[in-house]
């Protein structure tokens, strides 16, 4: 990630440019001058005080929402709405899955607006289920399922879409800690095994250290990116062994001076 | 076992019930309250099998008609309403009017465009009946969870794959309930339009009895027309048990705790 990209077109060029970016509802000017873009592949978190914004972001950058000022682009072309290639996972995995269709047409449904042919739809989902551990669960209903479990089908239905980039909106606030940490796992493994880009936004800063290649940190009011921090932890990742170097206990405490520092002008 | 325990639970009322009236009645000689037994005598003549042909069928078959109408347009009337806002809002205070104008009402002035005949009392029904599924499909279309509109515009899922995959099933419960009120509403409507028009069913048989001092034929057409009633409601309940299924699972499943 780097900030002020260069021009977004072109081979080499980020998956994901963030140019000027700013929202304001109303006169309350949410964030503003936000610029940065994530390469292909990139695993970025997203990390801030409740409030600030971050989901609004995330709308911004999905296109379900217009941003007030500034551009998205992605894969070269300017989001306006939701891009081909872009899968989101929702925070509230209860309310994000249908609870009258079982687990697997759960992830073949998008498909089939997709335009992808009923035989490939079952190989699509199944794999994706199988990729995230549930191939024997495609005929269950999500409600028969765990928390934790659910999440995963939101998982496996972005992941059957083939998308470049897959952003999450706090993919874990609502599981326990050692589901949280199997999920945590399971994200980092899929983005190595199918090279996808991850953008995902958290409140915990343990998480965001964990998971990304690069943190990025929004705060102030309205809010700015406040840095943004390459993650030089040694890869694969290891919920023991990464949480025990002294390096995660440096950049967690960098991280949190960040978010908490009061604004201050950095332009 | 099981089944034939929940049989045994529901009936053993309506039995000991039925018995009261058998021995009450047994020796009856007022003209208006024969006794069971006669009623029952009654109807095995009028029922088995003429009287079905000729009363019940036709009733059926205009109730069906006059529903089926009234679910279809209930149903796709809710769904435009339910998704476009300022449309709904608009048409608010007509649909509260409408519906709170009981259909009975209706009959006259439905009768002077129809005549007496089967238009007129299919009209009748449907009329009535689309109201409750009217309501509850744009109760149930308002209904759906807005993290699901979400997820249908970031998938970019078509508008017809969005109503039959995310609204219908989503309201379908509501719609259902709806549906269910609207059959019973049905079945009134049915015997008052028999009851005022012509070419017979059993509401027309019912009133006819009791105006020709056929008592013991106006308590049949009463019980023949409860029958009826019952066993509509009891195959619209099997129809939805399966058609929902899901919905009946997903609440026995948060109810039972997890």
């Amino acid at each position: 990630m780097t900030q002020h990209p260069a021009t977004p077109a072109g081979p080499g060029a980020p998956l994901i440019s963030v140019r000027g970016l700013g929202h304001a509802y109303g006169p309350r000017q949410i964030f503003q001058d936000l610029d940065f873009s994530v390469e292909k592949g990139e695993f970025v978190c997203i990390v801030g005080p409740s409030g600030v914004g971050k989901t609004t972001l995330l709308g911004c950058l999905t296109g379900l929402q217009r941003p007030t000022d500034g551009t998205v682009h992605f894969d070269g072309e300017l989001v306006k709405g939701t891009p081909q290639g872009l899968a989101i996972v929702f925070q509230d995995y209860s309310r994000s899955l249908m609870p009258w269709l079982s687990v697997r047409d759960n992830v073949a449904l998008p498909l089939r607006s997709a335009g992808v042919g009923k035989k490939e739809r079952i190989v699509r989902s199944a794999e994706a289920l199988a990729e995230v551990g549930l191939a024997d669960f495609l005929d269950s209903y999500p409600w028969q399922l765990s928390g934790g479990m659910q999440q995963r089908v939101a998982i496996a239905r972005a992941l059957a879409f083939n998308p470049k980039a897959i952003v999450m909106d706090e993919p874990f606030a609502s599981v326990d800690a050692q589901t949280r940490a199997d999920l945590e796992d399971l994200v980092l493994k899929v983005r190595d095994e199918l090279g996808i880009a991850v953008m995902l936004v958290t409140h915990d800063i343990d998480e965001a250290v964990y998971l990304a290649d690069t943190v990025l940190v929004l705060s102030g009011k309205p809010a700015t990116v406040k840095a943004l921090i390459p993650v030089d932890l040694p890869t694969p990742r290891d919920q023991l062994g990464t949480k025990a170097e002294p390096r995660f206990a440096e950049l967690r405490s960098e991280i949190y001076t960040y978010i908490k520092k009061p604004a201050v002008a950095t332009a | 076992m099981r089944i034939l325990q929940r049989i045994a639970w529901e009936i053993w009322l309506p039995l000991v019930l039925v018995a009261a009236w058998w021995i009450v009645s047994a020796n009856s000689t007022d003209t208006y309250f024969p006794s069971l037994h006669a009623i029952l005598d009654r109807s095995r003549e009028l029922w088995f099998w003429e009287g079905t042909r000729e009363d019940v069928l036709p009733s059926l078959r205009r109730l069906a008609i006059g529903y089926l109408i009234a679910c279809v347009v209930g149903v796709l009337a809710g769904l435009v309403l339910g998704s476009v806002h300022w449309l709904s809002n608009a048409s608010r205070p007509y649909i509260e009017f409408l519906r709170s104008t009981p259909g009975i009402a209706l009959m006259p002035l439905v009768s002077l465009v129809f005549g007496l005949g089967d238009s007129f009392k299919i009209v009748t029904i449907a009329l009535v009946c689309c109201w409750p599924v009217l309501l509850n499909t744009i109760d149930g279309v308002h209904g759906v969870e807005p993290q699901l509109s979400d997820v249908a515009r970031s998938y970019r899922m078509t508008t017809a794959d969005r109503v039959r995959f995310i609204l219908l099933p989503s309201a379908a419960p509501q719609i259902f309930a709806g549906a269910r009120t609207a059959l019973a509403i049905g079945v009134i409507a049915m015997t008052a339009t028999e009851m005022i028009g012509i070419g017979g069913g059993l509401g027309f048989f019912t009133l006819n009895a009791s105006t020709s001092f056929d008592y013991t034929g106006l308590w049949s057409g009463i019980i023949a027309l409860g029958v009826v009633g019952y066993i509509l409601n009891k195959l619209f309940a099997l129809v939805e048990r399966r058609l929902i299924a899901w919905h009946y699972g997903l609440m026995a499943h948060s109810q039972g705790g997890n």
